[in-house]
């Protein structure tokens, strides 16, 4: 708040910026007008080329595949799921400008903390198929040691928190993170993701404010993509979406159209230097639409209309990209099918080879729940081995081992 | 040696983890200038600058979200939450962040340079809200461990090895006896081993176990059943989780009868684990059922504290049910 000269003397400090006014007025919703940033239309048209971001050839082709790939990742999981091959799945689609976006305009330094949608963030650091598989089919050479649900991912090398199902919990997180990385000097920041849904959470309101208050430096990145499952936006919550909300808590906050790679991308470009060289966080809104079901367990007919999803089918953040590097001459169409067939192949591939793969041995049961394992969890692990080796045939996945 | 109250001890616990890692950060309502409402944190921002010692907002699911956040990044977070009643907004922070971390992740990331501070139990007409003892919900939480000091000279120890222990700690703080307990403690730096009992006195009849301010309790009952010629053996628990088996065991084989004493209600409570444990255990060498001497199952009344508490008379009335059996 600005402190304004014509404002009388007050005692405490939590009036100082405060104008007195003598006329009963109520502030509505709306006063403060939230725009949201474009430099893309959806005919892939820059918009104000001046503002146009700095995008080399090399890293926009990177942006691209990293967002074909986590699609064609989407397309082929889902399949698995459908024939049983894992017991869930989680895709990303109608999102990846968000994401691979957001990521791209990021250090491989900075820590990131996602909800479970963000799989093209971990695409774009450079995550592997066979890491991908790994994980999803919690066999023993996924670093988490088969311990979560699919898309549970947590790759430590690449700086990628290990996903926690509860809503939310990660956005305090992210500010305790970011204020750890501010205090041992290091140049680097925290991006935290979550939908619209999520920050209806207690934690999130936690979170925002603690980072405003200690000065952390972190991106609090929300993909407000019109749904929480079921329930639509309008009976999420009544205020301007949650970009009003960062304002509320004294946060610099920027509403981008979330299926728009370059505005995305100027935005957190913009956030980070922010949150690095002042020590603040910073809220990103992306306006973007979740094409996909909420996940393999839901389905999107019961509570959307078809043409609703057309109409946001016009607006795929990956057409619209397309369309500019097309106008760049960086298209290079034979090229891009050539690579999304060998990715589908490897895909494919890794999943058959991934799903072959046992499961950690019995004894890592206990393993990890302390630095090191107490008594007692040696006593039940011993009592445990007794039972499986008595009846073997009912615990086919450990007890040949 | 220096004579200090269980306050002053956790004073000094919290200085000398600071100044010997610079990666130590203590931080919750009300602790940075003003020192906390209980005083535990005094001069530790003149001391360590606003960097390491600070106030945060009132909201206690976001300090432990922030601090498993501090802690998963490698700094080594003391978060304080200023009464153990309002510890819940942080409930799902603590089961299912705090304690899952390393789990979840095979190891990868972890909570364990966390500890949480929390003054916790009644005696001091604080009503429903500031009187809680809720060790038991915390005790129900694979991965997470929780220390409960008695007196001065265990709460500096106890304090520094939960601050390096490498797994999540809960430091429950008896705040009945803060300023009351008064002892000698070392000035200098020293630890004592979590998941150890301590046995406070030998004895041959029955055992009687307690933890925090309790201990006190069952020692007045103790000095009663001296004068009927009633041998008790009194061991301090210290840690809930993980809890040492092995010393109440080697007591109840010797004095082949136990008591069980906590402010928390009775139903559910620590004891009731403790029980079920012992009898297990100790089947053949009983000669008593195991007596628990608790809270009644209401809330923490104000007006009736002094009824609902577990005091030594009702612990007295058990020693002697206990030994007639």
């Amino acid at each position: 708040m600005q402190n304004k000269s014509n404002k009388l003397p007050q005692e405490r400090n939590h009036l100082s910026g405060v104008e007195i006014n003598h006329k009963v007025n109520l502030i509505e919703n709306g006063l403060i007008d939230i725009p949201m940033l474009q430099l893309l239309d959806e005919h892939g048209k820059e918009t104000n080329p001046k503002a146009t971001p700095d995008i080399a050839e090399g890293l926009a082709n990177k942006i691209l595949t990293s967002m074909e790939y986590t699609r064609l990742l989407d397309e082929r999981m889902i399949g698995s799921q459908r024939q049983g091959r894992i017991s869930f799945y989680l895709a990303c689609k109608g999102e990846e400008a968000a994401i691979v976006g957001s990521a791209a305009a990021l250090s491989d330094d900075d820590m990131i903390m996602s909800q479970y949608r963000e799989q093209g963030a971990l695409v774009f650091r450079g995550y592997k198929t066979e890491q991908f598989m790994n994980q999803m089919f919690s066999n023993q050479l996924d670093p988490n040691k088969g311990r979560q649900m699919p898309i549970h991912y947590g790759d430590k090398a690449l700086n990628f928190m290990t996903i926690s199902s509860p809503l939310g919990t990660q956005i305090p997180q992210a500010s305790g993170y970011a204020y750890g990385q501010k205090m041992a000097g290091k140049e680097a920041i925290t991006i935290c993701y979550f939908g619209e849904g999520a920050a209806s959470e207690g934690d999130f309101h936690a979170g925002l404010n603690m980072a405003a208050v200690l000065n952390c430096p972190a991106i609090f990145f929300c993909r407000n993509n019109g749904y929480a499952i079921s329930t639509p936006t309008e009976e999420q919550f009544a205020g301007d979406g949650i970009a009003s909300r960062g304002i509320g808590y004294g946060v610099r906050t920027i509403r981008v159209d979330g299926n728009d790679v370059l505005a995305v991308f100027a935005a957190t470009k913009l956030a980070r230097e922010i949150a690095l060289k002042e020590a603040c966080p910073v809220l990103i809104e992306a306006m973007t639409y979740r094409l996909a079901a909420h996940s393999t367990s839901d389905d999107p007919s019961g509570y959307r209309s078809k043409d609703e999803e057309a109409k946001w089918q016009q607006k795929d953040p990956i057409e619209r990209f397309k369309k500019w590097l097309d106008g760049k001459k960086w298209l290079n169409e034979p090229a891009l099918e050539a690579y999304k067939s060998n990715a589908r192949e490897e895909i494919l591939a890794a999943l058959k080879k991934a799903e072959q793969v046992p499961v950690n041995p019995l004894e890592d049961i206990i393993e990890d729940v302390y630095d090191t394992p107490p008594w007692h969890l040696k006593k039940q692990l011993s009592e445990l081995q007794q039972h499986v080796a008595k009846y073997p045939q009912h615990y086919p996945k450990t007890s040949g081992r | 040696m220096a004579k200090m109250n269980l306050l002053q001890a956790i004073n000094s616990a919290l200085i000398s983890s600071m100044e010997q890692d610079e990666r130590v950060m203590v931080f919750g309502e009300d602790v940075g200038h003003f020192g906390g409402v209980f005083r535990a944190t005094s001069n530790l921002q003149e001391k360590f600058g606003k960097g390491r010692c600070f106030n945060t907002p009132l909201t206690e699911q976001g300090i432990i979200g922030f601090a498993n956040g501090l802690a998963a990044q490698g700094s080594v977070p003391i978060a304080e939450i200023q009464f153990g009643d309002y510890i819940f907004p942080a409930f799902d922070q603590i089961v299912n962040e705090t304690a899952k971390w390393r789990y979840r992740s095979g190891g990868q990331f972890s909570c364990g340079t966390l500890t949480i501070r929390t003054p916790y139990g009644g005696g001091i007409a604080g009503g429903h809200y500031h009187s809680q003892s809720p060790e038991a919900f915390f005790a129900h939480i694979p991965g997470m461990k929780v220390v409960i000091p008695r007196n001065p000279y265990q709460a500096k120890g106890l304090l520094l090895s939960s601050v390096r222990d490498d797994n999540p700690v809960l430091f429950m703080e008896p705040k009945k006896i803060y300023r009351a307990s008064v002892g000698e403690v070392p000035e200098t730096d020293y630890e004592l081993l979590l998941g150890k009992a301590d046995v406070v006195k030998e004895g041959t009849d029955i055992t009687l176990l307690a933890w925090g301010a309790q201990v006190e309790v069952v020692e007045k009952a103790a000095m009663m059943a001296e004068k009927d010629s009633i041998s008790c053996e009194i061991i301090d628990l210290q840690s809930i989780l993980p809890w040492d088996v092995e010393t109440v065991c080697e007591s109840v084989y010797k004095t082949n009868r136990l008591l069980i004493n906590h402010e928390a209600p009775l139903t559910g409570g620590f004891a009731s684990e403790i029980a079920a444990t012992i009898q297990q255990e100790c089947f053949l060498y009983l000669e008593a059922p195991i007596a628990r001497v608790c809270g009644l199952d209401t809330p923490y009344p104000l007006a009736h504290e002094k009824e609902y508490m577990p005091d030594h008379l009702k612990t007295y009335e058990a020693i002697k049910r206990t030994l007639d059996y």
